[in-house]
């Protein structure tokens, strides 16, 4: 019984970083329908960003985490800014083509300047061990988890009670009856950006303390689950999102824990598969018909 | 002059949909553009609300040059559009749709009298205001749609095909509406292809064909015209 529950716990675990990386990927899907490939790269812009301030600096850690979210938020908006928005007219492909182009670059940029070696993540944060009965919980498991929970809830009060919130939906809807009604979609589109590389620098942190070694190509894998974890759950619905996220992270923690560590990221994978097969449009997803 | 459209060109790519179209509302008026579909009155439309780009000519609304300016801006000065279609935000609630409409107002606008208003003239939609809007009828849609513009205060009120789809009982209803928001001083800009009904509450209207005005004058004179009442009238 405790097995399983650690199980479920380390699942909720990543499973959360995975959900605030999958935000980010449907919430920009939601409003440009754009995949942003470039997305999990955050990540590693991310962890880079955190890990350079944590060892040439003597900042505390909750600031060193604030200033990469900081950076990560510039990152992404400029990269719409410079690389998306001149494409936002053209085919849907070029614009697809082009979040590979900057991931390759900003995966490149990183290697040239940090070189490709791995480098360990310092974890310069000690949080004491939740003990319930015979049932152990890490701190940082529990701080992770917290954290995303904290954040989902915030994101989601902000896009149904704020004004801003609420034009991100309008434009998300309709871009064209949302400039009608005099919203600035180039800012709604920027903010959604901008939110993204957030929550993606948060996940980055998160994942880094989870797994301490930060290299160029590190944003790759859990980027690529997350963008899984928001197909899975819906993509462009941010409740689906955060259940796909939770999903996969407790799926890939059981298939490690009960049936193989090599087979985790094949089942997570297969569960991909068989809901595409069964529910092309995700868990939460409505089939909607395409627009003309 | 409110609103002039001065020698107006638009095209699709290589198509050109609007060939040197000129046209000009005064304040206070109801004026109507019709014809048959694919005329190019959506167009229009769409290109004074800015979310197409002329290929030549000028628009100029209350005497500023409104052509290159962005769509956000347009709504801005006062100058709103129902779309052709409705185009409410049907996963928000009609209370939001609302909200939406007053977006340019910012954030510390007190909007409590203004959806009373609102629902004074749609009293459908007061006890619908907490449901999503894409659960609403065809006619409650559009008269989300009105009321979501008027939401803005706009001073010219731009209607693409409000009468579409709706029953003949819905289409008097909306209408009486147009009447009654230029009553209370708001500019009217309509595009329809419901001539007779157009006709029957503009003061002004122009037709168009292919991209073209081939006609215009009083509203009245229309009525009386006997190529307009074969080619729109139905008759």
């Amino acid at each position: 019984m405790n097995i399983l529950l650690t199980q479920l716990i380390n699942g909720l675990h990543v499973g959360s970083v995975y959900a605030l990386i999958a935000l980010g990927y449907t919430m920009v899907y939601g409003i440009v329908k754009l995949i942003n490939f470039a997305h999990g790269d955050i990540i590693m812009v991310g962890a880079y960003a955190a890990l350079m301030l944590l060892t040439s600096t003597a900042l505390p850690f909750g600031i060193a985490a604030m200033l990469s979210v900081l950076f990560c938020v510039t990152l992404g908006v400029l990269v719409e800014r410079i690389a998306y928005k001149p494409l936002r007219n053209s085919p849907r492909i070029s614009s697809l083509i082009t979040t590979i182009g900057v991931s390759f670059f900003l995966q490149n940029s990183v290697q040239m300047i940090f070189s490709p070696t791995p480098r360990p993540f310092p974890i310069r944060l000690s949080v004491p061990t939740i003990v319930i009965g015979s049932l152990k919980i890490s701190g940082l498991t529990f701080v992770t988890i917290l954290v995303a929970v904290l954040l989902m809830i915030a994101l989601e009060l902000f896009v149904r009670r704020t004004r801003m919130g609420k034009a991100m939906r309008a434009v998300s809807e309709d871009m064209q009856a949302a400039q009608l009604m005099g919203i600035n979609i180039n800012t709604t589109i920027s903010m959604t950006f901008a939110i993204g590389a957030a929550l993606a620098a948060v996940g980055a942190i998160l994942y880094s303390t989870a797994y301490p070694s930060v290299s160029p190509t590190m944003g790759a894998l859990p980027g690529l689950k997350a963008f899984i974890a928001a197909v899975l759950g819906g993509i462009g619905l941010m409740p689906g999102a955060m259940l796909g996220g939770f999903i996969m992270g407790v799926a890939e923690s059981l298939t490690k824990g009960y049936i193989s560590t090599q087979l985790s990221d094949a089942v997570v994978f297969g569960i991909l598969i068989i809901v595409l097969l069964v529910k092309p449009s995700g868990i939460l997803g409505k089939h909607v018909s395409e627009k003309v | 002059m409110m609103l002039s459209v001065d020698n107006l060109s638009v095209s699709y790519g290589a198509i050109q949909a609007i060939h040197g179209v000129s046209f000009s509302v005064e304040r206070g008026e109801i004026v109507t553009l019709i014809g048959a579909n694919g005329a190019g009155k959506s167009t229009i439309l769409k290109t004074i609300s800015g979310l197409l780009r002329p290929k030549s000519g000028a628009i100029t609304f209350e005497d500023k040059p409104i052509h290159a300016s962005e769509p956000h801006r347009i709504v801005k000065m006062g100058l709103a559009q129902v779309p052709e279609g409705r185009r409410i935000f049907q996963q928000m609630t009609v209370l939001e749709n609302l909200e939406m409409g007053a977006f340019i107002r910012g954030s510390q606008a007190d909007l409590a009298n203004d959806y009373e208003s609102v629902f004074h003239s749609f009293p459908r939609l007061k006890e619908r205001r907490s449901q999503l809007a894409g659960t609403l009828s065809g006619g409650e849609q559009q008269m989300l749609s009105m009321g979501r513009s008027l939401m803005g205060k706009p001073r010219l009120l731009m209607l693409d095909e409000p009468s579409m789809g709706l029953s003949p009982i819905l289409v008097e209803e909306i209408f009486r509406i147009i009447r009654q928001v230029n009553a209370d001083g708001i500019t009217v800009l309509l595009v329809e292809q419901n001539a007779q009904m157009a006709l029957s509450v503009a003061h002004r209207a122009y037709v168009l064909e292919t991209g073209r005005i081939i006609k215009e004058g009083g509203a009245a004179s229309f009525m009386g015209d006997e190529a307009v009442r074969k080619a729109y009238l139905g008759e």
